[in-house]
């Protein structure tokens, strides 16, 4: 149970929640059965991707030439040694979903990453300064709102050229204007409130009244967005990752690997199967989490 | 309402406009020379080299260029393809009703399941029921459609047969475009077959590019109602012993439509971007395959204007839902 506590309050942003709140949150979130599961599950997916190089069985890029596009051991024709098959130049299923586990998350964390620190600061400025300034942040975040997110990330690595990193960037830029709006909000929010104003009478200069005495009580609605851009993240890499403009093969990125089996999609299932079921699994435990810790969070905000 | 209107348009003039900036500088900002960029593996001479920089005005100053680019988008200029030489504005309009007829198939597709299920979901709260068309919802939302894509062409392709692999209709048809709309056309044309090899080909990525949209919209009629069905109205409706049919069909659900519609019509980005992926999957001739196909072959003209093309459709439908919305909702028109 306490072990469970404390990973409740990592996900409430990391901040240090007195345990009486804490407790009370996890109350709440405890009432949701599938944010449990889905808790549980991202935990699961967090112990792989650590001990990947002691659970996979064999490195992800290690190569059987006996054995190609083995079937997984349940079906007739498998080779023992491989529990869910081989690809099709003998790379062993199950050692490179572990290791894709890796991918996933390290995107999803550099993503929210960025994305968080780029859209705090702009969102910041904007709702602080108001006026030009913020009709310009504001002008162009609707600008980037404005193209299917999916597309402008296609387009962002077209220009800085196909990588992990450049899709993990592309993906960052498309997603800030969502974390610039929320914060520029919540900023606004509190500007008018008295506390402020007793901070700025007492001599708090702008850096100060910005990052100190504004930016820590506009934080709780990141907390729902960061849950939910993280899985939008995974799933975007993926899906660039699959159109050839993200991890290139051989890296075990679930998405490449997908665009790699492409082509025996009729003839062997297990190589299109497992990849996709892994981001599902991942992305829907995240998803769930963020259900829990929406309704945990704030009864009153609405499931959209 | 005029005023309204035109209140709406001068929001959407700014937003446009920095479209076309962004469209503009997509180009420029290619690492590399834009015209060996465009040449490709080919070789130039050095005056050849000249006179392209020259011809494409890559030589001018930036504000000239945009200045010169803007000249030519207003009067439908968006450049040449690379690889068919053809402008790129009727190459974009050839393959853009392909790509309508899917989203259109596929939002109808998503409202029919959804919003009943969505109703369903919140008029038998906490059952069973709810819990399971809502985590059939939350499975849809978190799912990375390409793969969904391709399970579906192993099931329903592979394994039963039941369905072709890609295109649009079979190649033993051949009738001329009349709308754009093979379904239409096809009926139209009254070759037997024709219209069932269409609806068999649409099927698959109607379902895949339906699925996200769906999922939302079920989870969203679901809350609206819920919200809607704790209203003293409802209740005094019930008192009246008026049946549960009318009370959730007639009370319930028109006053639930309003967030319904406006979320349906903010899928309008998301089916454009799952079009991407759906037509990729498929080999469906609409514009996201031309996108994703354009990128790979470094058609650079034809990426930027379907960039600005795709955004001027997203906005022009979302000034739309906009309009209507006003016009549903007198509120909302005399707030602004």
């Amino acid at each position: 149970m306490t072990e469970q506590v404390e990973h409740a309050s990592m996900k409430s942003g990391g901040m240090p929640v007195p345990p009486g709140p804490l407790v009370e949150f996890w109350r709440q979130y405890r009432q949701n059965p599938g944010a449990v599961i889905g808790l549980g599950i991202f935990i699961l997916v967090v112990i792989i991707a650590l001990l990947a190089d002691v659970l996979a069985p064999f490195a992800p890029n290690d190569q059987f030439r006996d054995a190609l596009l083995k079937p997984p051991v349940w079906q007739d024709g498998a080779d023992p040694r491989f529990l869910l098959g081989t690809d099709a130049v003998g790379r062993d299923m199950l050692s490179r979903l572990i290791h894709g586990s890796r991918y996933s998350l390290f995107i999803g964390c550099i993503v929210v990453g960025l994305s968080l620190f780029m859209g705090i600061a702009i969102g910041l400025v904007a709702g602080y300064l108001r006026g030009t300034v913020d009709t310009l942040i504001m002008r162009l975040m609707d600008i980037l709102l404005a193209f299917p997110s999916l597309l402008l990330a296609l387009v962002l690595v077209a220009i800085l050229g196909p990588s992990l990193t450049n899709a993990m960037i592309a993906i960052a830029i498309v997603q800030q204007p969502h974390y610039v709006r929320l914060t520029r909000a919540a900023v606004i929010g509190e500007m008018s409130k008295d506390y402020v104003t007793a901070s700025r009478v007492a001599g708090a200069g702008p850096l100060r009244l910005m990052a100190l005495t504004v930016l820590p009580n506009c934080l709780a609605p990141l907390n729902v967005q960061a849950t939910l851009s993280f899985s939008t993240a995974i799933l975007d890499a993926a899906a660039l990752g699959f159109l050839g403009m993200g991890a290139q093969p051989p890296t075990p990125e679930w998405g490449t690997m997908l665009a790699e089996a492409r082509e025996f999609i009729l003839r062997a299932w297990w190589v299109v199967t497992m990849p996709g079921l892994a981001i599902l699994v991942t992305v829907l435990a995240i998803n769930l989490m963020g259900d829990g810790l929406r309704d945990a969070l704030d009864p009153k905000l609405k499931r959209s | 309402m005029l005023r309204f209107l035109l209140s709406r348009l001068l929001l959407v003039l700014p937003t446009f406009f920095g479209i076309t900036v962004l469209a503009f500088l997509f180009i420029r900002m290619l690492p590399g020379d834009p015209v060996l960029l465009m040449a490709g593996e080919r070789s130039l001479s050095p005056e050849r080299h000249a006179e392209l920089l020259e011809r494409f005005g890559f030589d001018k100053p930036l504000w000239q260029q945009y200045a010169i680019y803007i000249h030519g988008l207003l009067q439908g200029d968006l450049g040449i393809s690379i690889n068919t030489k053809r402008p790129v504005l009727s190459e974009f309009l050839t393959l853009f009703p392909a790509t309508v007829e899917l989203s259109l198939c596929a939002i109808l597709f998503a409202m029919v399941l959804g919003v009943p299920a969505g109703m369903l979901a919140a008029v038998k709260r906490g059952t069973v029921l709810d819990h399971g068309v809502m985590g059939v919802a939350l499975v849809g939302y978190s799912m990375p459609i390409f793969w969904w894509g391709l399970l579906l062409i192993i099931l329903f392709s592979g394994v039963l047969q039941w369905t072709p692999v890609s295109g649009r209709v079979s190649l033993v048809y051949f009738f001329p475009s009349v709308t754009g709309f093979m379904l239409i056309d096809s009926l139209i044309s009254g070759q037997k077959g024709a219209f069932a090899s269409t609806v068999s080909h649409l099927v698959l990525p109607t379902i895949v590019l339906g699925t996200i949209p769906l999922a939302v919209i079920a989870r969203q009629t679901r809350s609206a109602m819920l919200e809607v069905l704790g209203e003293d109205y409802i209740r005094a409706a019930r008192a009246k012993g008026l049946s549960v049919v009318r009370v959730v069909g007639l009370h319930a659900f028109r006053n639930a439509l309003i967030p319904v519609i406006t979320t349906i019509g903010l899928q309008v980005g998301t089916l454009l971007a799952g079009a991407i992926l759906t037509e990729t999957i498929f080999s469906w001739p609409g514009i996201g395959k031309w996108m994703v196909d354009s990128i790979f072959r470094r058609d650079y003209p034809a990426v930027q204007g379907g960039l600005l093309l795709i955004a001027v459709v997203i906005m022009i439908v979302n000034l739309i839902v906009d309009l209507l919305y006003g016009l549903i909702n007198p509120r909302i028109r005399h707030t602004s």
